[in-house]
């Protein structure tokens, strides 16, 4: 039996790219860079308006630790830095970037494969290279490999489920660049010391787990494991517990059981910024659903507005009604095409009217299909009708912020309620209070 | 960009069944009961069924109406708890009591505690306990034969329901002051309860009962299909039926390990009870746990009241009672969350 976790649901797949090739799209005439692209603090404008970059130039410095720089994906000329529309939702500062476009990159030719340097080395050219987890956290990759003194980790698991529905961008990486990735795994397992590595691939992409497991046959620290196909597979904590049987402790983190997981993207990046010293300027993104001409794995320039990958990608049928930035399960519904591809942009999914569904949520029934799927095996009916009536203490008593906002209960529940979205305003509500209480205290 | 995009938080697919589907869902899973009881007990039955199930509609319309509440007849839970009080009735009552007891189940058991999803007990059982306390006779005398077999599924005794003869058995067994002949006749009769014959027309339905209640066969292909859509699953049956039968298997006869629990089992309203009513989502636990407790409760229940109690069946009582104990049952089997460490 394929490695699974308890509970999760096995939504339509719809992988309709799994077969399409990563193709380069016709670069934009501008970038939009928003200085915030991963989780931590936003990085600060190094250039000024009117300055010319090339590809791969720093246009922005980390602040702090849990913050990484960002780069120009184009060369030509800083035009603005101002707000602009983010597909978080809010506009945010960014840096807009009229592109030359002769395709210039700044000068790599002095650069030294760091693949074998010390582990030291290793994070801060991570760190310089901008690269943040590519799975939709966006969670800087070189705190990942900085463990605080006394934990060891000794699994690193690279995660290649791609269980969201629509998303192919992992699946294809894995086809097209196996050798990069593991390359990139075997980086990871030696700057943490780590004696075992697995690379987990939900079975419904035999063709993967065979290219990889092909590419790791005399590899005995290596694993390629195939897993049950099944939603949240992907999610860390649920990819760990299948892998390892570990169970990473409510509030803590995959670090406390020894683990780390990267997505396949991530160490592909890891690879690149290391071995030909590119910083993350471009990621695959899956254009799909049924609202847009032609579906495919796109190899994208961040910054690059939604509208044009999507014209790229064949245009929008005239019925585009939602257009999501990630997988449908977790993903952010957008209210303009004018946003830019940004670091944890995964996937874009456009569906037309008939597959965008408003509900109206009915009453609770107790089915309890909720606790039966929940992945974290929480009470989403309680924690939700909690919420609802304001009872924010009972909801963090039954477990509000082990909740990781799958989507699983919503998708499952008959009442169609929105429990991601009550969950949502419970835990901003939960941190308003302790920033509250802190306030008092300081 | 011309057209207008939607923004709703996600998960942006839903699955497909919804409050309309579950209660559909239900609803034909008691057609072939609501057809056995019609082939059974004659056209009564049907009259019933539909006097019930229109005056629960009409009241739930009605109810809201007057609280200026959307009327949501057509989610179909009105309907399921008509059809359910109905087949809880036995065959020959009037006419009007089917109305009355779905006005009662819907005006007091649902609406008031702020309608589908709030209502803390099974509406049809509540309409059923209002009923049998308020027309006693009518709720207990008016058992009439199948048209193919007789009342109690024996030939030796006509007067009583399979049930009401097994408890009349037990009251002679337990009399210190009856003669031999009383207890020999005591005993013959329980060996014809508990022979083949009887058990098939138990679970054929061709004995005497509540409506809805009789056939097993049926009542078990409608359970079926609710088991494979997934709209019920098997804990809170299977704990019931398995705690009664273990029940009366030990205590059911004379001296332990002497009853026979097969009997009890295919009669009265426990596979009704187990598959239909004690699964009401609204009032039975969310969790897994829970829904195991809860079963083996009213598995309890229905085996003390059938065996020590003053009426023969308990199957509405038990999951009346354990229905109050849901959100305490609740409270304390929630899962054990992934990464929760014990005693934290």
């Amino acid at each position: 039996m394929a490695k699974t976790f308890r509970g999760g649901v096995h939504p339509p797949e719809a992988k309709l790219t799994a077969s399409k090739p990563i193709e380069t799209i016709a670069q934009p005439d501008r970038v939009i860079i928003p200085l915030s692209q991963h989780t931590g603090a936003p990085s600060k404008p190094t250039v000024k308006v009117g300055e010319e970059v090339l590809i791969g130039s720093k246009i922005g410095e980390a602040e702090g630790f849990i913050s990484v720089p960002t780069h120009s994906s184009v060369s030509g000329k800083v035009k603005a830095i101002a707000n602009y529309p983010h597909p978080l939702g809010r506009p945010m500062p960014a840096i807009e970037i009229e592109n030359d476009s002769r395709d210039e990159w700044i000068d790599l030719s002095h650069w030294t494969d760091l693949t074998n340097s010390s582990p030291d080395e290793i994070r801060r050219a991570v760190r310089e290279a901008g690269i943040v987890g590519l799975g939709g956290a966006a969670f800087p990759t070189h705190v990942k490999l900085s463990p605080p003194e006394g934990k060891t980790i000794d699994t690193v698991i690279l995660n290649g489920a791609e269980c969201e529905p629509y998303l192919t961008g992992d699946h294809r990486l894995m086809l097209e660049h196996p050798d990069e990735i593991i390359e990139g795994l075997r980086v990871i397992m030696k700057v943490l010391g780590a004696a075992r590595g697995y690379i987990g691939i939900e079975r419904n992409k035999p063709d993967a787990i065979d290219k990889m497991s092909e590419k790791v046959e005399d590899e005995e620290s290596i694993e390629v494991v195939g897993l049950k196909v099944k939603y949240p597979q992907g999610a860390e904590k649920q990819l760990i517990k299948a892998l390892t049987g570990r169970e990473v402790p409510c509030g803590g983190l995959p670090m406390d059981v020894g683990c780390l997981v990267q997505n396949v993207g991530t160490s592909y990046a890891i690879w690149q910024a290391l071995k030909l010293g590119k910083p993350l300027i471009e990621r695959v993104v899956t254009v799909s659903g049924s609202a847009v001409k032609s579906p495919g794995n796109y190899m994208v320039r961040i910054g690059t507005t939604f509208s044009h990958v999507i014209e790229q990608a064949g245009g929008m049928d005239e019925g585009c009604s939602k257009i999501i930035m990630g997988g449908p399960m977790m993903g952010i519904a957008q209210h303009t095409d004018q946003v830019p591809v940004v670091k944890g942009t995964s996937g874009m999914i456009l569906l037309s009217a008939q597959d965008v569904r408003i509900d109206e949520p009915g009453p609770c029934l107790r089915c309890g299909k909720c606790v039966d799927h929940c992945p974290m095996r929480l009470v989403p009916n309680e924690i939700a009708r909690f919420v609802e009536k304001g009872r924010i203490a009972e909801a963090e008593a039954y477990g509000i912020l082990d909740c990781m906002e799958c989507g699983v209960c919503a998708y499952v529940c008959p009442s169609k309620i929105n429990h991601v979205h009550l969950f949502k305003i419970g835990k901003a509500e939960i941190a308003q209070r302790r920033r509250k209480e802190a306030g008092k205290e300081g | 960009m011309s057209a207008k995009l939607t923004v709703t938080p996600s998960p942006h697919i839903r699955d497909d069944l919804d409050i309309k589907k579950v209660m559909y869902a239900v609803v034909l899973a008691l057609i072939p009961s609501a057809i056995g009881g019609v082939y059974f007990f004659g056209l009564r039955a049907l009259v019933i069924i539909v006097a019930a199930s229109l005056a629960a509609i009409a009241t739930e319309a009605v109810c809201q109406k007057a609280i200026r509440r959307p009327v949501t007849i057509s989610d179909g839970s009105a309907l399921i708890t008509g059809i359910l009080l109905a087949f809880n009735l036995p065959p020959g009552v009037p006419y009007w009591l089917p109305v009355v007891g779905s006005v009662f189940a819907i005006a007091v058991a649902k609406i008031p505690f702020g309608g589908l999803g709030y209502n803390p007990l099974n509406p049809a059982l509540v309409g059923r306990a209002f009923l049998l306390a308020s027309w006693p006779v009518y709720m207990t005398t008016t058992w009439t034969a199948p048209s193919r077999g007789s009342l109690s599924g024996i030939s030796a005794i006509t007067t009583a329901t399979p049930l009401g003869v097994f408890k009349y058995v037990r009251h002679i067994l337990d009399n210190p002051s009856v003669g031999p002949d009383e207890i020999s006749r005591a005993n013959s009769y329980l060996a014809q309860l508990y022979s083949s014959a009887s058990l098939k027309n138990l679970f054929l339905g061709n004995v005497g009962g509540c409506i809805g209640e009789t056939s097993v066969i049926l009542l078990l292909i409608g359970a079926a299909y609710l088991l494979i859509k997934g709209i019920i699953c098997w804990r809170i049956p299977l704990s019931y039926i398995g705690t009664v039968a273990l029940l009366t298997w030990i205590l059911g006869g004379q001296g332990l390990f002497h009853g026979y629990p097969l009997f009890h089992v295919l009669s009265g309203g426990l596979v009704l009870g187990a598959f239909f009513m004690a699964t009401d989502m609204v009032t039975s636990p969310v969790t897994p746990k829970g829904k195991i407790i809860f079963g083996v409760g009213c598995g309890i229940l229905t085996s003390v009241i059938r065996l020590y109690g003053g009426y023969p069946e308990g199957v509405s009582y038990s999951i009346l009672i354990m229905n109050i104990t849901v959100p305490l049952i609740d409270r304390y089997t929630r899962p054990r969350k992934l990464g929760e460490v014990k005693g934290s």
